[in-house]
């Protein structure tokens, strides 16, 4: 009880943390400053660890603990307090971010050696973590989106960390200006269910929902906070900050994309489970987003050269595959969740290793210009496997059971979309392996590319060991979730409900679904070593410059590997120049950030009428009063 | 004795006024130890900031006294009113004056033009604040408009040399004493329309229903909107704001858009919720629309803005609408978070002027966007202090204006209100663009684009110590505001009108 | 009684102070202009007074009277500020500050 008693420190740790840092500034020399950030998520870490095996004492249905600490805001009638819920959800929530959080402030530690704004960007870290403990923590939608807030206006300061280039501020920018798009959404939302149910707590608003929303009401709240979920995790057609935020530091990166602000989407969809099953309409429209872009993320991420940016399309795609499964619903937000946690460890691995690739290639991002380097950077090297493994889906990673658990609970939902989805979800999964082992031969294999002056090394301690430590959950996680045992979802059925339970024993369909996963991605990483390690430069160069048709190539032994480059690589570049550059850059980057311009453009319009004279101030003071007047006498008149 | 009992005044009632009259006294004060000894006006200051304490201790008793015995009561044949709403705005007139008097010393100074008047002017003006907020009868609105916008019209000139402060003085008195003309129209009318100027008699009289003349009183109603609407500075009455924002000395600035606010509001609230309750189905379509262009207005315009005093302008005016939002909604909770806006707003404004005025150096040299370039790293804490103020004027949560924009808007969600509070919610998206570019450019932007100066390079800015007690007030209860409104929601719940 | 005789008087001055406020440059007829509303106002206050048949009006009167002198007292020390620095009181000349 006392454990429990104390959460409340968990986000506190590191906001009292960051303010110490904003407050000492330079005065705090480098190292320090890292390792009191440091210091400070690994306590939180240590605290939510206490409250987990707190929680495990208990039984089952008496594992949500809710605490208030003090009246907040008053709102209407009721009073929106400031409470925290511990319950196995969000106790696996605060695992994830103070634990993956922890290791990459150590990692930072060595990563930002030397940088002149150490202080800093430590503060922003322990900022960012802490809003999303708030977040997480929260039991009240106000409380959430407090954290929601907080989380974007961090990573604003986070991508825009290094702003010697002005992309970074633009980066900076648009990834604010695309999320308050969708805070837009959310709040809309949230006023929505605040005047239908009249309050804004979780407890109130699950039981009284079900009985006063009806279907549209429920499907219109969703779609509303579907919105804010786009904007934050990244999905269709809100994503487009998250590729453009690789701008800022890597660790930043590998916190953004692995344990906290993307994950807040899926975390807030499964949150909301109660509200997302009233609406069959907005379930469906979640399945399709997420597939969606699940699909169009991994096209694309095949087409780049820039060893994070693969990465930052990936992250995109399995968001997707996390808001399909939370949108389906039943098993799927289980196995959403799964996802998100198996999905923070490989993915803060994977980009903690690209950083160590940054560091050890001299700041070198161009996959073009590596190669050849599982000798140089060995850690690095296996670890990077490991995550990439993880990734793909390859048996017994993490990786593997987490997507699978996904797309099983498409399957299962017995739809035709969700079939579809499904079907999609596997195609997605080929192209994941393959982009990764596309990435995997690029950096790691083959002849060095790299430029005359640079001398490639591995990194120091403080970095190779959380890549090692991170390698184990990324290896070990997928246990978790075996299917058959499905610890995770036992341990998550307090707050989904019993139709979060999968079928208890390991049946035929369930076994065949993972042979498929496992075969779909098996074969997606053949060809990805086909084409980006068999085949020759040239091979690639002749087949790139053919399209599709027969390609003559005599020797038996290379012709399917030929066939599937000549199917993927010329048609993939193509479909990924068009959806990279045409429907990116001009159509989605357009709309969002035509939006803003459209504005400027309104204000620059508007200021002109502000000419200065003040005749026509009074003249405009006037007419406005006449417009009054006019419409007093005419609804007066009319009455 | 017949004389004598004609001519016999009105109980002499001290305690409804006891505020206003420390101000008005302490001015009279200053003005005196002007004509004794001309002394450093740094004393005059501190006399002033003095009065202000002195006179925020009695509004605060007022407060008490009127919460707690629960005895609001009409003081001066109906002049004033003495209510929960008057003491509370009293009080927040207070604290505006505080900080204007805090934040003045080492502007002027610096200027050049510190003459102790300036602090009795200020104090009038503030006690024509108080009066504004206590003013139950049309005539007692109109007189404290008047005493405060004069002395602000002076105080806008006040660098009288400065080509930009005296376009400032020029173009708020012009378009100043125009709008008080409408007012005072709008005043006539509703006299012309009820035979009573009495705000309290003037609901009586339309309860009883014996309006002879409703058009007389739907036009005064609209001009009296309209003269109100110039001082909150709404769209399209706004159109003086920017230019003399950007002209006037920065600690008027300061002064100006919070205590000229809580009046303009005051007075507004005032007449419509007490004298034209009856009529509030006619004036809440007015207040909807007005918010709705104010919001966005402010926000589109403040987005084109390139000097920093001219942004934060466009940016009270957008705030401005975001506390109509409140008045509109007609609900109880939405004119408590217009209340509690309007003092979280008090706060953001003078704290952001007050660093803005450190920051533009001597004859406020350094306003423009490119000069804020890199400011970090040459002013790392007030940098940092003015990133504060925006992100609270962009309502991130932990600050006062998140607070703020959510009690607003729960207001308008419980009027089921939707088109305000979408608006509201693109408007709050909007402003967060332009507050957040000036974020970018004292943090993100060293490098210089090609056409553009290089930011000077300039000695550290020093602080006196009455700018950093002003500064560090402001931070504080902005941040504590954000985390514990509880206090401050409930107390503007309990400002109740009266009648 | 003749209100409407007063109440079209005053509007027609009122309106005429607009005009001017709208129509003239010179930053002393602008003055003038906002006196003559004033005025035009004061009109009106007295013949409501009268046709309600209490002092108010007259009193309020009075008020404004005091009030636009302080007015253009202030108003006409700021013209002339500018006039010193400028060597002009066209309002037009006024708009160091736009946009």
């Amino acid at each position: 009880m006392q454990i429990l008693d104390s959460a409340w420190l968990i986000p506190v740790i590191p906001l009292v943390s960051a303010g110490v840092l904003a407050l000492a500034g330079r005065r705090l020399k480098e190292p320090i400053a890292g390792w009191v950030a440091t210091v400070a998520v690994g306590a939180s870490f240590v605290l939510s660890f206490g409250q987990l095996i707190a929680l495990v004492g208990r039984p089952p249905e008496a594992r949500t603990f809710v605490r208030t600490l003090y009246e907040w805001i008053p709102a209407g009638g009721f009073r929106v307090p400031v409470s925290y819920r511990i319950d196995p959800l969000s106790v696996v929530m605060i695992l994830l971010i103070t634990g993956v959080g922890a290791l990459i402030h150590l990692y930072a530690i060595g990563y930002m050696k030397g940088d002149r704004d150490f202080t800093r960007f430590f503060f922003y870290l322990n900022l960012f973590v802490g809003s999303m403990l708030v977040l997480v923590l929260a039991d009240n939608y106000l409380l959430l989106f407090v954290g929601w807030e907080l989380v974007g206006a961090c990573s604003y300061l986070l991508i825009g960390f290094w702003y010697q280039s002005s992309p970074n501020a633009t980066a900076a920018k648009k990834a604010f200006v695309v999320n308050r798009v969708g805070d837009f959404g959310f709040v809309v939302g949230l006023m929505l269910i605040f005047s239908v149910v009249g309050s804004l707590d979780y407890g109130a608003v699950f039981s009284i929902a079900p009985s006063v929303m009806t279907a549209a009401m429920a499907t219109a709240v969703c779609l509303c906070l579907l919105v804010g979920a786009t904007g934050k995790s990244a999905q269709i057609p809100l994503y487009v900050w998250l590729p453009d935020a690789m701008a800022g530091p890597t660790p930043v990166s590998a916190l953004i994309h692995a344990a906290t602000m993307v994950t807040a989407g899926v975390y807030m969809i499964a949150r909301s489970f109660v509200l997302w099953d009233l609406s069959p309409t907005a379930q469906g429209i979640t399945v399709a987003i997420g597939i969606i872009t699940a699909l169009v993320a991994a096209v694309i991420a095949i087409g780049q050269f820039n060893i994070k940016k693969v990465l930052a399309y990936s992250t995109v795609s399995q968001l997707g595959y996390m808001i399909a499964g939370v949108g389906v619903g039943g098993a799927g937000y289980a196995a959403g969740i799964f996802h998100l946690l198996a999905h923070g460890f490989f993915k803060a691995l994977l980009f903690l290793c690209a950083g160590s690739v940054i560091v050890g290639m001299h700041h070198e991002e161009d996959m073009r210009k590596m190669g050849g380097l599982r000798t140089k950077m060995p850690i690095t090297f296996i670890t990077y496997t490991i995550g990439f493994l993880a990734l793909d889906g390859i048996f017994p990673f993490a990786g593997y059971f987490s997507k699978d658990g996904i797309l099983a609970a498409l399957f299962e939902h017995g739809t035709w979309w969700s079939q579809v989805a499904w079907a999609l979800g596997l195609v997605g999964a080929f192209l994941t392996a393959t982009y990764m082992a596309r990435q995997w031969f690029m950096v790691f294999f083959g002849k060095p590319r790299w430029d005359e002056d640079v001398h490639p090394h591995e990194s120091p301690w403080l970095m190779t060991v959380p890549l090692i430590v991170l390698a184990i959950p990324s290896t070990l996680f997928g246990t978790a979730g075996l299917p058959g045992f499905n610890q995770l979802h036992r341990w998550l059925e307090p707050v989904f409900g019993v139709a979060g339970g999968e079928p208890e024993l390991l049946n035929a369909t369930t076994f065949a679904l993972l042979l498929t996963s496992l075969v779909v991605a098996g074969s997606g990483l053949v060809v990805g070593w086909a084409i980006w390690y068999r085949a020759t430069a040239d091979q690639r160069a002749t087949l790139a410059g053919r399209l599709g048709g027969v390609v003559p190539f005599v020797r038996n032994k290379l012709y399917v590997d030929e066939a599937y480059a000549a199917t993927f690589e010329r048609p993939g570049y193509r479909l990924t120049a068009v959806l990279g550059d045409e429907m990116d850059q001009r159509g989605i980057d357009w709309l969002v950030m035509g939006t803003g311009a459209a504005f400027k453009r309104a204000g620059a319009w508007f200021s002109k009428g502000q000419n200065g004279l003040i005749r026509a101030y009074a003249a405009v003071m006037g007419a406005g009063a006449l417009v009054f007047v006019v419409y007093v006498l005419a609804r007066g008149v009319s009455r | 004795m017949l004389i004598a009992d004609a001519i016999a005044a009105p109980p002499s009632d001290w305690w409804a006024i006891a505020p206003q009259l420390v101000l008005g006294g302490t001015a009279v004060v200053i003005i005196l130890m002007i004509c004794v000894k001309r002394v450093d006006p740094g004393w005059n200051a501190l006399v002033a900031a003095v009065g202000t304490v002195a006179s925020g201790v009695f509004a605060w008793e007022q407060w008490r006294q009127v919460t707690t015995d629960a005895n609001p009561r009409l003081a001066y044949s109906g002049m004033i009113a003495v209510d929960g709403f008057s003491a509370f705005l009293v009080l927040v007139v207070c604290v505006a004056a505080f900080l204007g008097v805090l934040l003045a010393d080492q502007y002027f100074k610096r200027e050049g033009i510190d003459r102790g008047e300036y602090y009795a002017l200020l104090l009038f003006s503030a006690c024509g604040m108080q009066f504004m907020a206590a003013a139950n009868n049309l005539v007692m609105v109109f007189v404290a408009l008047e005493l405060l916008s004069i002395c602000l019209y002076v105080l806008s000139a006040w660098n009288r040399d400065d080509s930009r402060s005296q376009e400032a003085g020029a173009k708020y008195l012009l378009l100043g004493a125009y709008s008080s003309a409408i007012l005072l129209f709008g005043i006539a009318l509703l006299y012309g329309g009820t035979g009573t100027t009495n705000l309290a008699r003037m609901a009586e009289i339309f309860s009883e229903n014996v309006t002879r003349e409703p058009g007389l009183v739907l036009l005064g109603m609209v001009f009296v909107i309209v003269g109100l609407g110039f001082k909150i500075a709404a769209v399209p009455f706004h159109m003086w704001t920017p230019d003399v924002y950007q002209g006037a000395p920065t600690p008027v600035v300061g002064f100006m858009a919070s205590g000229a606010k809580i009046a303009g509001f005051a007075g507004l609230f005032r007449v419509l919720e007490t004298g034209l309750a009856a009529f509030e189905f006619d004036w809440q379509p007015l207040l909807v629309g007005l918010a709705i262009v104010t919001m966005l207005g402010g926000s589109i315009l403040a987005i084109a803005q390139r000097d920093v005093k001219r942004m934060l302008a466009y940016s009270s005016i957008a705030h401005a609408g975001f506390i109509l939002t409140g008045l509109a909604s007609g609900t109880a909770a939405g004119v408590r978070g217009a209340l509690f806006y309007l003092v979280a707003y008090v706060f953001m404004i003078a704290g952001a002027f007050g660093v803005v005025a450190l920051l533009a150096r001597r004859g406020e040299r350094y306003t423009s966007l490119d000069d804020y370039r890199d400011m970090f790293r040459r002013e790392p804490v007030l940098a940092t202090v003015l990133a504060f103020f925006l992100f609270a004027m962009a309502g991130i949560p932990g600050t006062s204006g998140f607070v703020a924009k959510f009690a607003v808007f729960t207001g308008v969600a419980d009027a089921h209100q939707w088109v305000l509070l979408t608006v509201g919610t693109v408007a709050s998206v909007i402003s967060a663009y332009f507050y957040l570019r000036l974020v970018v450019y004292m943090y993100m932007r060293p490098e210089v684009d090609e056409g553009e100066a290089q930011p000077a390079a300039l000695p550290r800015v020093r602080w006196a110590p009455a700018t950093v007690v002003a500064l560090v007030l402001t931070v504080f209860f902005t941040i504590q505001l954000g985390i514990l409104p509880q206090g401050l929601l409930d107390m503007a719940g309990k400002a109740t009108l009266l009648f | 009684m003749k209100l409407n005789l007063f109440l079209t008087l005053s509007a027609f001055l009122f309106c005429l102070g607009v005009y001017g406020m709208l129509a003239r440059r010179n930053a002393v007829m602008i003055l003038m202009s906002i006196e003559l509303m004033l005025n035009a106002i004061n009109i009106n206050l007295v013949a409501f007074g009268a046709l309600h048949g209490n002092l108010t009006g007259q009193i309020f009167a009075f008020f404004v009277i005091a009030v636009a002198a302080a007015e253009v007292g202030i108003g006409l020390a700021i013209v002339l500020l500018i006039y010193r620095n400028r060597a002009s009181v066209n309002v037009d000349d006024v708009d160091l500050m736009k946009g």
